[in-house]
């Protein structure tokens, strides 16, 4: 874990007394959607608490429908929170509405790096507009040496040669083209990067590049990740700890070790069990998951969400919703079934 | 395995574009045996795709076949005449794409898609049509069939349109199904269903697979035998197993060591330098090359080996591992 970054506000003006807080502190954070036609909502977030330490990396994993891209979406304040609060650096970031969200002095200090290079680029910027634009927005930077310095500056610390700093996406690779875009999340020396499966649009071979370079710049610009993706090795390998969201909450969490080596919460342990091994070796048997996903629309509250595609699902799973608690050292799951004692 | 069910022999493939010829595919060889999987895996723009269209003689127009045979079951797909074709695609031969959404028709209820199949390949009196499409998506795991029968692609999720393309294309049990990266952008849970779920209409019919992807790890998990390709050439083709467990070609090695797993840490993960070269204008004889720290001079002498590694192991290199 690392200090805040040295021209942070915090950090000049904070006299450390033991730990620093968490950077982010999320405490019973909901969004509920309204259906339309119809009173009804969905509760696309539901009950989220979670702490994110300084220099610390997250993961976020769960399947389409869970609520990852809403959660990513009201803590980097594109969305209003229908209940709760998000805390970052200190300060109550969940009260400012989003449309004010832009001016806010936090703006620039969360960042997103997004999925579909090809896509999330604006294809009449060159790479150099492209980074220079929030340096511009945010740091407001304008003269133009300085403007030049500061993208070249971040050209290199994200590899790419100075001289594709004048094309246009289409003139380069998917590699290039996704640091161009980690170029522009880190031009405004964010302090919490929301990476959405920032490799998945690559190939293996530019993938392990990508990868080696965001845990090195994680490491050299003391940032804190909160790294999504669906592809749990990637997790596995990027983050520290892991959050794993079933149908708006969160159903486990802890270290990426203990989750991945012994999931505690039965989803935990049917998603571990279809992430693909390589390794013949290292194969464990499938656990299959029936029934149909409950339905995010109106979820009665004393139901847990799990129950009915829980391979484990007994009566009480239906009277009472659990809530999460410690399992092991810093590992909580949601389940009825799973005692304070570690395997 | 005397007579493989689909032997595929130095197959070429090129697309004419305004920038110059490009040389998709040269001398692509490769055998599936009745009731094997056999994996096609690579990088982006290796071929895969191309190699998959091209035995089912739906390339675009732009492309011209310019060698080889495909040969399935005594027929060379690739000199038959679209009649014959068109009699063997859907009964005999049959293909999963990618996004199930663009590949069904917007417009149409799912059952009735299946229905056209069956009308056009099965043979099946008129009544028992409808009977039958909803068997099909019972057997394809579709909770309440009768009702997903009139359902449009658009009021399905992702995972159940790729069920129904499933149904489509078993529906007339073929006894050869490709399918090209038939869970990309699919969740893992639901991943593992549908590979489960193929694998499992394959087992029952004896129906022997072509999975297509760019994931090392799953065809590792799904297939008997694996081919490597690599712009435009298949550089290695081997049992799974041997594949892993002593990779022979260096782009293979360095595929395995670039690919996410457990146990391996991140300072292990080993990217592959350069990239797929571009296939147009001239190319040397071993395309891997360039991006190839065991290259010696005799490399840039054509013709590309393909050496005999072991039983049923091909690897085309002239240093291998």
């Amino acid at each position: 874990m690392s200090l805040a970054p040295s021209d942070s506000p915090a950090a000049r003006t904070a006299i450390p007394v033991g730990p620093a807080p968490p950077i982010v502190e999320v405490d019973g954070l909901s969004k509920h959607f309204a259906v339309r036609g119809t009173r009804q909502s969905l509760y696309a977030v539901d009950g989220v608490s979670f702490t994110m330490e300084r220099g610390e990396c997250v993961g976020l994993v769960g399947e389409s429908g869970c609520g990852k891209s809403t959660l990513v979406r009201l803590l980097t304040r594109l969305l209003d929170p229908t209940g709760g609060r998000i805390r970052f650096d200190g300060r109550d970031i969940g009260a400012v509405p989003a449309r004010r969200f832009a001016t806010a002095p936090e703006r620039a200090r969360i960042q997103m790096v997004f999925q579909d290079p090809a896509d999330s680029l604006n294809p009449r910027f060159t790479a150099f507009d492209t980074i220079a634009e929030p340096v511009r927005r945010l740091a407001r930077a304008t003269d133009r040496p300085t403007l030049r310095r500061r993208v070249e500056d971040l050209a290199e610390l994200v590899g790419l040669p100075r001289e594709l700093l004048g094309r246009f996406p289409h003139q380069l690779s998917g590699g290039q083209q996704q640091r161009v875009g980690i170029a522009r999340a880190i031009a405004v020396d964010p302090a919490l990067l929301v990476l959405d499966e920032p490799t998945s649009a690559l190939d293996v071979s530019v993938q392990a590049v990508i990868l080696h370079l965001l845990a090195d710049l994680r490491r050299r610009l003391e940032m804190t990740y909160l790294f999504v993706s669906h592809d749990l090795n990637l997790v596995r390998l990027l983050s520290d700890r892991v959050l794993v969201m079933y149908l708006g909450r969160i159903v486990e969490s802890g270290p990426v070790d203990a989750v991945f080596d012994h999931p505690r919460h039965p989803y935990t342990r049917a998603l571990v069990s279809a992430v693909p091994v390589l390794d013949p070796g290292a194969r464990r048997p499938r656990i299959r998951l029936g029934g149909e996903p409950r339905s995010p629309i109106d979820p009665a509250p004393t139901v847990c969400r799990f129950y009915g595609r829980c391979p484990d699902g007994f009566e009480r799973c239906e009277r009472e919703m659990p809530e999460l608690r410690p399992v092991g050292p810093d590992h909580l799951a949601a389940c009825h079934l799973v005692g304070e004692t570690t395997p | 395995m005397n007579v493989p069910l689909l032997d595929v022999e130095d197959l070429s493939v090129e697309f004419r574009t305004r920038d110059g010829v490009v040389r998709a595919l040269e001398r692509v060889s490769f055998t599936v045996g009745r009731g094997e999987t056999v994996g096609i895996v690579g990088e982006s723009g290796s071929g895969k795709s191309v190699t998959a269209l091209a035995i089912l003689g739906i390339l675009h127009p732009a492309a011209r076949v310019t060698a080889g045979r495909a040969v399935f079951g005594g027929l060379d797909l690739l000199t038959a005449g679209e009649d014959k074709l068109r009699e063997y695609r859907g009964r005999e031969l049959s293909m999963i794409f990618q996004n199930p959404r663009t590949a069904l028709n917007p417009i149409r209820p799912v059952g009735r898609q299946i229905e056209d199949v069956l009308l056009r390949h099965a043979n099946l009196a008129r009544a028992r049509v409808r009977e039958r499409a909803i068997a099909l998506l019972a057997e394809v795991q579709i909770t309440d069939p009768a009702r997903a029968y009139h359902a449009y692609p658009f009021e399905l999720s992702g995972g159940m349109c790729q069920r129904v393309m499933i149904a489509l294309a078993v529906a007339c049990s073929p006894a050869l199904l490709i399918a090209d990266e038939p869970t990309t952008g699919l969740d893992v849970t639901t991943q593992a269903a549908i590979l489960e779920l193929i694998g499992d209409l394959a087992r029952r019919s004896r129906m022997a697979m072509v999975l297509i992807t760019h994931d090392l790890a799953l065809v590792g998990e799904r297939c008997d035998r694996i081919v490597v390709m690599h712009a435009g050439h298949v550089v290695e083709t081997a049992p799974t197993a041997e594949l892993f467990a002593a990779p022979r070609h260096p782009y293979t090695a360095r595929l395995i060591a670039s690919t996410p797993r457990p146990g391996v840490t991140l300072a292990d993960l080993r990217p592959i330098p350069g990239a797929v070269p571009d296939l147009r204008g001239v190319l040397p004889p071993c395309r891997y090359r360039p991006r190839c720290d065991r290259a010696i001079a005799a490399c840039e002498e054509p013709p590309l080996p393909r050496l005999a590694a072991g039983a049923d192991h091909t690897v085309a290199c002239r240093v291998p591992l």
